[in-house]
């Protein structure tokens, strides 16, 4: 068992030093698409049985010569927006995306305001004056 | 006066939206093959690997598929409830990504609720169908469409308040 088991990782490994260029593209695109198991990862950092699936699935695919594009779509179809780690810019992710400089653009008002309305120092009587020039010497 | 007020209300606002945010589940992912037509698959029986079904054999009816796997603790606890529903409406099982050695005393012991088992041994079928987290329960319609995706064990009152009306108002 153990034999078969590194015989197997052996050819994967002979396997995925044939194409270093196709390894790049599934790389790359797997880091861009969140395991659902682990919502927390992408499918090339996650080592659950899903993400391991569907690495496979986007290596086969991308060998199959279809582009990163057509990879996508097959994904989005069946686990919907969500298996994007950078979710798309849409109706309903408008928020999700303008949100933060909305929230920077009502700071900086809510600041801008705060500083401007902070009341003028007191200004010095000619004594006062005398007195802090002399301290200062 | 006005300032105190202003700060209560962005804190209730505040208060408000991570409450919600906190009773939403992030298992939950909105499925987008709700109302779509179910994937196609031919796949072998779990107990008759020489007959294959499809999904196709079943339009014309309303039924339910419940995805398991005997390695699958959470599968253990609905089954109670598959078994429940499928007094009332056809339950197909797919065994996904599971061994038939384990899979058939799984059965055995636990009873089987299952009209027929499809088995899916390397889960692509399970992947065409946006399984991410065994089990998943599918309601299909007449025409094949899919009209309700549960993820997770069903519970007793998801059954109750989700299933159930939903095949009533099918017309199973």
């Amino acid at each position: 068992m153990t034999r078969l088991f590194l015989l197997a990782l052996l050819l994967a490994g002979a396997a995925r030093a044939q194409d270093p260029e196709l390894e790049k593209r599934v790389s790359a695109l797997s880091h861009e698409l969140r395991c659902l198991v682990c919502q927390n990862q992408t499918i090339a950092e996650s080592n659950a049985p899903l993400a391991v699936d569907l690495r496979n699935q986007v290596r086969e695919q991308l060998a199959a010569g279809r582009s990163e594009q057509d990879v996508i779509e097959f994904l989005v179809a069946r686990y919907g927006d969500f298996v994007l780690y950078r979710p798309p810019f849409k109706a309903a992710t408008l928020f999700l995306w303008i949100g933060p400089f909305l929230f920077l653009i009502l700071g900086s008002l809510v600041l801008y305001r705060r500083v401007r309305r902070r009341p003028e120092p007191p200004a010095l009587s000619p004594a006062e004056r005398e007195r802090a020039a002399k301290l200062l010497e | 006066m006005r300032r105190t007020l202003w700060i209560a209300f962005f804190f209730v606002a505040l208060v408000a939206l991570l409450a919600a945010g906190l009773t939403l589940n992030p298992r939950e992912v909105p499925s987008p093959l709700v109302g779509k037509p179910a994937p196609h698959f031919e796949l072998p029986l779990l107990h008759t690997p020489d007959k294959t079904f499809s999904q196709k054999d079943m339009l014309g009816r309303v039924w339910v598929l419940n995805v398991w796997a005997s390695w699958c603790p959470p599968c253990l606890i609905e089954h109670p409830v598959i078994t429940e529903l499928s007094k009332s409406i056809p339950v197909v099982g797919l065994n996904y990504k599971d061994a038939r050695e384990d899979a058939l005393p799984w059965l055995k012991r636990n009873g089987d609720p299952y009209q027929l088992t499809v088995y899916d041994a390397d889960g692509r079928i399970g992947i065409d169908y946006g399984v991410y987290g065994v089990p998943e329960t599918y309601v299909i319609d007449r025409k094949g469409v899919i009209r309700y995706k549960h993820i997770g064990p069903v519970s007793p009152e998801a059954a109750q308040r989700k299933i159930r009306p939903l095949l009533e108002e099918l017309g199973k």
